[in-house]
């Protein structure tokens, strides 16, 4: 890995780009091109040379490391010492960056029982659309003082600002994990027994339904794992971190499509929107995929019908990708103003509808 | 300038005359939380029953163009829900209803001026419970919490408030009702959720949220340890974490704490300890067993000279007691205490200690320690007599001494209680003028006449000159003697 510090560099490519009102592209590792709107940018700010640890003490449980160190990295690091990124983030591609990760805020099958990325998210630096280098957050678990800036970094997409370093909490790999998998024909039953796993208190950490088999991870002490197993019933699936790796890099064959493929956020024990098309359940029912022809409009309004919100992950209408409340667009928008009054970051992204 | 009367008219129009407070008796229990030396008398408090009439009284309010101050219980440790000049309280207490609990969902969906403690009690039988504990659960409201982003003794486990709700209902300065967050684990667009959450009545009033609620473990362990010195427990504490042990609960109490409790509640305290360790492991029966033996090894090998199990409910309820009733515990050997909520990086915590007893000493003050080592959260409490002049100031130096020495140590100022009106000075020190002007800036695109709750949280360029305090940066700090990044 070349490590280096070009925090100076952006600042002036940023506050250039002010001045001459260009707009910038960010670019990590570009493993997640695929996702958001178009970006109308052409000009590139390439972040992926800006990379290197800055910290990472595992007794402290955090790791702080400049925005374009791989994730790979990272995680190799972390590994070494025992330790993980307890929301399991996607790569999508090898060259996947740690200002990426955190920019899109993907987050994979540990979410619900561990927390989403966001919920990792110590402290950051960033660079504004004025240009200015700003800190927020810090390296503890707890910190109130002021407004949860980085908090709201995770999922913009860059559209707030330009991510330098993160500081992220990170957990101890747990000691054992075994996955089970029960055959399920019936979608309803499925969710109706996902649900009930996830209301008892077995040490779960994962618990998706593909439409014939339901998979649930155990984590933690061996004993506690096999003692939830033996109870639990289900057949051991030897081949089940693989599962969960390729569930969380959309490698398995129903993600293998030319359809769209929406995801869909959710109560998890809601009946499924009434869309033709074939589904992939994660997170517990609370996330489902969907791969369908259907126009975004007919999508999106049966998600609504159930509660629940629509996004075209691959594919789809990029100019009906969401759909945001009036109210909470013009937010998004003044928001976005506040901290890039010039539109500099990303336009197009993250657009207020 | 007093209200008008018009506008109390108004107001109660909007209400009903019983919902409206004007007269001074009744307006004295609103002028402070439980940071008691900052008062301010309201001119007025109102109490909405419903999510309209928050809303009809913000647009009027915005209309008159004045100053809004949000209360849930009072029990804010930062001077946050303390009235303002010119402003009205608006306080949640009468809309303290849990709507509806799924335990399907296994989620709540409650009025802001719920208590927290009615939550879990509510979702018992179903199993359930709402994971953050801060120690003032049993008066503390739901939309106080979320203000806040409050922790409590599990959350070392199981997360903040942040990590614990799903959804909130705000009502902005001018009357718009906005949902943030959704009905499952996110929402489109920004995190506008996280964001509401910890923002101390800046951005908007929380008028209702929907809470996870998490299955209760079968099986609970407490440990408790105690030690010849308060820097061995220290670094007990550091140890167990890198052990890779996640306890649900870890506490520290020196011994002052522990004598003051003994005095108090009779838990059963080793009083003669320097300090104690409470560890609290939940889960299934074997991975308490397999972390219990783990977490004695390292307590063992790190100097602890006492360990004592409590499995059944009566006697960790017994471990507990001390704990929980620190705080009124301390109220009766001193006349009064001032409790600061610094956050510092575990690894610090030995060395931060013994220079904040030190500190003391350099005061004249005695500070007693008891808190969240787990996260590193401390609560050093300094004892003072608020009727002997000038001992309040002295204790109001001496905590703003040991909140720049967590920030000169890559710490916070504040790690669950908030800036309020109390840290506004040490904002100025912790954030440069550029990320407060930032702050600023979201301020106002959710609030662009800057009517809720003004001068809390987030000092102005201002302010922070006028107090003549600045940014400091690693290495021009005072306390050269600590070691740091
Ligand atoms: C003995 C004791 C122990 C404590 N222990 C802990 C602890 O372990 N952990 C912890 O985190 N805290 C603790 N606290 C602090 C306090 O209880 C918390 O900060 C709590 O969240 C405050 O809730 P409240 O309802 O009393 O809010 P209040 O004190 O009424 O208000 C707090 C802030 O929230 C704002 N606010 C209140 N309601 C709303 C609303 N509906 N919408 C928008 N803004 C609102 C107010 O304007 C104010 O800024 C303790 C306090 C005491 C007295």
């Amino acid at each position: 890995m070349n490590d280096g510090d070009l925090t100076a560099d952006i600042q002036g490519r940023i506050q250039q780009a002010a001045a001459s009102a260009t707009p910038l592209r960010i670019v990590g590792g570009n493993s997640k091109a695929f996702y958001g709107e178009d970006c109308s940018a052409t000009a590139v700010l390439d972040m992926a040379g800006h990379s290197g640890f800055i910290d990472y003490e595992p007794s402290e449980l955090v790791i702080t490391a400049r925005a374009g160190t791989r994730l790979r990295d990272i995680e190799t690091l972390l590994d070494s010492h025992g330790q993980m990124l307890a929301f399991e983030p996607p790569y999508f591609g090898e060259q996947a960056t740690l200002g990426g990760t955190m920019a899109c805020g993907f987050s994979g099958p540990r979410r619900p029982f561990a927390g989403a990325g966001r919920d990792f998210m110590l402290g950051c630096k960033i660079v504004n659309g004025y240009g200015e280098v700003l800190s927020f957050g810090g390296q503890v678990m707890k910190n109130v003082a002021g407004f949860d800036v980085s908090r709201l970094m995770i999922g913009a997409l860059g559209t707030l600002g330009v991510l330098l370093e993160i500081s992220l909490r990170v957990l101890p790999k747990p000691e054992s994990e075994a996955t089970l998998i029960y055959a399920m024909a019936d979608e309803q039953q499925a969710i109706k027994r996902m649900n009930r796993f996830s209301g008892q208190p077995w040490p779960l950490s994962a618990l998706a339904y593909d439409g014939q088999l339901l998979s649930l991870r155990l984590s933690g002490a061996e004993s506690a794992v096999q003692a939830a197993a033996r109870q639990l019933g289900g057949d051991f699936d030897e081949l089940g971190e693989d599962f969960w790796l390729a569930l969380r890099e959309q490698n398995l064959a129903f993600f293998e499509d030319d359809d769209t493929l929406w995801r869909i956020s959710m109560a998890p024990s809601a009946a499924s929107p009434a869309v033709f098309g074939t589904r992939l359940l994660d997170w517990g029912g609370a996330l489902r995929w969907l791969k369908t022809d259907q126009p975004a409009k007919v999508v999106h309004e049966a998600c609504e019908a159930v509660g629940g919100y629509a996004e075209a992950f691959r594919g789809g209408e990029k100019h009906d990708r969401i759909r945001l409340k009036p109210e909470i667009a013009a937010l998004q928008s003044r928001i976005r103003a506040a901290f890039d009054p010039h539109g500099l970051f990303n336009p197009g992204f993250c657009r207020d509808r | 300038m007093p209200l008008p009367i018009p506008f109390i008219q108004q107001c109660q129009n909007l209400l009903g005359a019983d919902n409206v407070i004007a007269e001074s008796e009744c307006l004295r229990v609103y002028e402070c939380d439980a940071l008691s030396a900052y008062r301010t008398l309201p001119e007025l408090v109102v109490l909405p029953e419903t999510v309209e009439q928050v809303r009809a009284l913000m647009r009027f309010c915005r209309d008159h163009s004045v100053p809004v101050v949000p209360r849930g219980a009072g029990t804010g440790l930062a001077g946050g829900a303390m009235p303002v000049a010119g402003g009205i309280v608006l306080g949640l207490s009468k809309m303290n209803r849990i709507l509806s609990l799924d335990p399907v969902n296994r989620t709540a969906r409650v009025q802001p001026g719920a208590r927290n403690l009615a939550i879990s009690e509510a979702a018992k039988s179903h199993g359930l419970f709402y994971a953050p504990d801060p120690s003032s659960q049993v008066a503390c409201s739901i939309g106080g919490n979320i203000a806040e982003n409050a922790g409590g003794v599990h959350c070392l486990k199981y997360g903040l408030t942040v990590h614990n709700v799903l959804q909130v209902q705000l009502v902005t300065s001018d009357g718009e009702l906005l949902t943030l967050g959704g009905n499952g684990l996110d929402a489109p667009g920004y995190d506008l959720l996280a964001l509401a959450i910890g923002s101390e009545g800046l951005l908007g009033i929380v008028v209702e949220a929907t809470v996870r609620l998490l299955p209760l473990p079968p099986s609970t362990r407490v440990l408790l340890a105690a030690f010849a010195s308060v820097e061995e427990a220290a670094a007990a504490v550091a140890a167990i974490i890198s052990d890779g042990l996640l306890p649900a609960g870890l506490e520290l109490m020196d011994n002052a704490a522990i004598r003051a409790t003994e005095a108090f509640v009779h838990a059963g305290y080793p009083v003669d300890a320097a300090a104690i360790l409470l560890c609290e492991l939940d889960g299934l029966a074997e991975q308490v067993e397999a972390d219990s033996l783990r977490a004695e090894a390292v307590l063992k090998a790190h100097g602890a000279i006492e360990i004592r199990i409590a499995d059944d409910e009566s006697q960790r309820r017994r471990f507990w007691a001390g704990r929980k009733a620190a705080f009124p515990a301390v109220g009766r050997i001193a006349s009064d205490y001032y409790c600061m909520d610094g956050t510092i990086p575990r690894k610090h915590l030995a060395a931060v200690l013994k220079r904040i007893s030190e500190m003391g000493g350099e005061h004249g003050l005695v500070v007693v320690n008891v808190f969240h080592a787990g996260d590193g959260n401390l609560h050093p409490l300094i004892l003072y007599d608020g009727n002997r002049p000038g001992d309040f100031e002295k204790a109001e130096a001496l905590g703003g001494k040991i909140l720049e020495l967590c920030v000169a140590v890559g710490g916070t100022i504040t790690g669950e209680h908030g800036v309020g009106s109390e840290k506004i000075p040490y904002m100025c020190v912790q954030f440069q003028a550029a990320e407060l002007e930032q702050f600023h800036r979201l301020k106002r695109a959710f609030d662009p006449d800057g009517l809720l709750n003004p001068g809390k949280a987030v000092p102005t360029l201002h302010r922070c000159a006028e107090l003549g305090r600045m940014h400091v940066h690693h290495g021009e700090l005072p306390h050269p003697q600590l070691e740091r990044f």
